[in-house]
């Protein structure tokens, strides 16, 4: 029988059967941070269970971590103890760690693709819902709770149901100044934030096609802003020859071998997928969210919409609020709109190439006066690229704090915030109320965009500017 | 033969895409105990900016103070995977949510610390909002026979996966049913390190 690209990864990482439609399946990668782990170590502790595989399980320090200072004091004093308890647990229990002072420290869903741990016909969990990211390499990837990790961590394995499918078919060449992350927002946009509820969804089409790595990761990464278990991506050339020669990916002794068993990863050209969705690419603009959750989209020359205008009064409704909480009026254009902070990061949009995409905006230029505007590479590898290429340069001349790896302002958990009332550009994942710092109001956009709002002090239209390509 | 796993007051929270950072801010996840999240429970709403209670949300109007049954509407739960969330609710005393749909991540991390989230037709939502609009309801629910006790005013039926049911019957040790696959598990990684050997 015909299979889809997830069924046929979920199949081969069945160990048993629990009961009734629940599986037993084998986790090949357990990457584990700070925040929600130390209680699953506690619960094997007080259960006197050890982790099962200690080599299949990498940590790192992202999410609450300093990024102006590498010490664990510095991420204030209840972090620093969560900092400790990581360090100690890994310790305790033999696991790698990326810590603070490690040079590839960095947010987890930047370091495991580029240590080459995430591979295609994975099955990769961690306690964040970003994992979604790793899915750009044909594996499946998702976030678990800290008792799902805890289970990882004794067993190795994880009881699942079988989702069910949606294909997300992208077809033509996206238009100049468009990126990957314009795309995953028009799909939010169109599909909901609930509208991959119950669905594992693959992204395929000649758009997806012609996507880098990194821009397939910024993709993937968002699907759990629509609700999708996962996203994912089969892989192909453009993953391989990203792979090769990666820190843990297969050696030259075995690498012809996972070639070939990663070239039969792909949906069956006959396999039912429970949804089909096709999307034309060439006709997605530059997208910018205008409320407090990433449905709330609009391509950045469109007003704001009206409450008026949704038909479910229960849209309306969030639509009004939306449009309280972050201080906007219906028909307004958010190219009028002033910014006062701008960040470019976070595990959707912090990696070599949207950095490279921000910089080619700024050029000579400065930040607008009155804005704050910081760079926080994704890693330490991403960090050291930046500053080779000369980028790290052309962004701190122009004014912007050049950071330390880590989640910062994507969700405000060390002092990276955006104060109440502040209007951010952000090229993070979430613009739900408080995310940033409480009564914070954000902007969800791509590098370029973020970029192009930092110089000009509110929101710009890239296609209206000449010679611009993001 | 009935059996209630849960009864009492029912809070309705009548929004749309209730996320987790709304259900526990940033700041109360850097414990590194699962308990003392009562409090940060929608923190941002629950509470003035000077840290006075807000009287405009429902969680603080006194006829819903103690209640353990919460209602509210689609997609609740979405967003970040932080247990965090379900400890709030739970270590807050709400044991049943009723919603039209909730978040995958958040659905499974409830069900992991037995509680129990029941999805219902919109209609239906919509009836037990305009119910629970005329007066404080006291709704008992039996999840044997999957139907919420409305009070004097009848019952309304829902349907549950069989497996989670069972689990929130049996209160079995979610990693403890698993290691009964341990010998499974070990033919599983033997395979794998002879067939997939660069894995590991």
């Amino acid at each position: 029988m015909a299979k889809t690209l997830y069924q046929k990864i979920y199949q081969s990482h069945v160990v048993g059967s629990l009961n009734g439609s629940t599986d037993l399946l084998f986790v090949d990668r357990h990457l584990i941070h700070e925040v929600t782990s130390p209680q699953a170590f506690a619960g094997l502790k007080q259960a006197g269970r050890p982790v099962r595989r200690a080599d299949l399980t990498f940590a790192t320090m992202d999410h609450n971590t300093s990024t102006q200072i590498r010490s664990y004091e510095a991420a204030g004093e209840t972090s620093r103890k969560q900092l400790e308890a990581l360090a100690a647990n890994c310790a305790e229990h033999g696991i790698k760690l990326l810590d603070l002072h490690h040079p590839d420290q960095g947010i987890v869903h930047v370091i495991g693709p580029e240590l080459g741990l995430t591979q295609p016909g994975m099955i990769i969990v961690c306690g964040d819902s970003h994992t979604s990211t790793h899915g750009a390499f044909g594996a499946i990837a998702f976030g678990i709770g800290t008792s799902e990790v805890e289970h990882v961590l004794a067993t190795q394995t994880l009881p699942q149901q079988l989702a069910k499918t949606l294909k997300i078919q992208i077809d033509g060449q996206l238009a100049n100044g468009v990126t990957p992350k314009d795309v995953i927002l028009a799909v939010i946009g169109q599909l909901g934030t609930a509208g991959g509820n119950g669905f594992v969804a693959e992204f395929c089409g000649d758009a997806i096609r012609a996507m880098s790595m990194e821009g397939r990761m910024t993709l993937c990464n968002m699907s759990i802003e629509m609700g999708a278990k996962a996203g994912l991506i089969a892989p192909d050339e453009t993953t391989f020859a990203y792979l090769q020669g990666k820190t843990y990916a297969p050696s030259h002794e075995h690498w012809d071998a996972a070639v070939a068993y990663w070239q039969g990863l792909y949906s069956d050209a006959d396999a039912v997928f429970d949804k089909v969705v096709h999307i034309d690419g060439s006709r997605i603009k530059p997208q910018i969210s205008w409320g407090t959750n990433p449905e709330q989209v609009i391509a950045i020359d469109q007003p704001i919409p009206s409450p008026d205008d949704f038909t479910d009064l229960i849209k309306a409704d969030a639509a009004r609020r939306a449009l309280a909480y972050m201080g906007l009026s219906a028909g307004q254009r958010l190219t009028d709109t002033k910014v006062d902070v701008v960040f470019i990061g976070s595990c959707t949009n912090s990696r070599i190439e949207d950095l490279r995409a921000a910089a080619a905006v700024v050029g000579s230029q400065k930040v607008a006066a009155g804005v704050r505007a910081l760079v926080v590479p994704g890693s330490g590898m991403v960090k050291r690229q930046a500053e080779a290429e000369g980028l790290a340069e052309i962004f701190k001349a122009a004014g912007f704090e050049w950071r330390e790896p880590g989640c910062s302002m994507c969700l405000g958990m060390n002092d990276d915030q955006v104060g109440a009332g502040e209007r951010c550009a952000s090229t993070s994942n979430r613009n739900f109320e408080g995310r940033q710092g409480r009564g914070s109001r954000t902007h969800l956009v791509s590098p370029a965009m973020a970029a192009a709002a930092a110089i000009a002090g509110k929101f710009v239209d890239l296609s209206t500017i000449q010679g611009v390509s993001a | 033969m009935s059996q209630i796993f849960a009864s009492g007051l029912v809070c309705p929270l009548d929004k749309n895409n209730v996320d987790t950072d709304q259900i526990i801010p940033k700041q109360f996840l850097t414990s590194v105990s699962r308990d003392g999240f009562a409090e940060a429970l929608f923190y941002d709403w629950r509470y003035q900016a000077d840290g006075a209670a807000n009287p405009d949300f429902v969680l603080n109007y006194p006829q819903y103070q103690g209640a353990s049954i919460l209602l509210t509407r689609a997609n609740f739960g979405c967003g970040s995977s932080r247990e965090h969330a379900p400890w709030a609710i739970q270590q807050y005393g709400f044991n049943v949510i009723i919603a039209e749909s909730f978040a995958d991540i958040f659905f499974n991390n409830s069900v992991n610390n037995g509680m129990l989230l029941i999805s219902l037709s919109s209609s239906n939502i919509e009836m037990l909002f305009n119910r629970s609009k005329q007066g404080p309801q006291q709704w008992q629910i039996d999840l044997a026979n999957q139907e919420i006790l409305l009070g004097n005013n009848g019952a309304i039926g829902f349907s549950i996966d069989p497996d989670v049911k069972q689990r929130l019957l049996s209160g079995l040790d979610f990693i403890g049913a698993s290691e009964t696959l341990n010998p499974q598990i070990a033919i599983f990684e033997q395979n794998r390190r002879q067939q997939l050997p660069w894995l590991g």
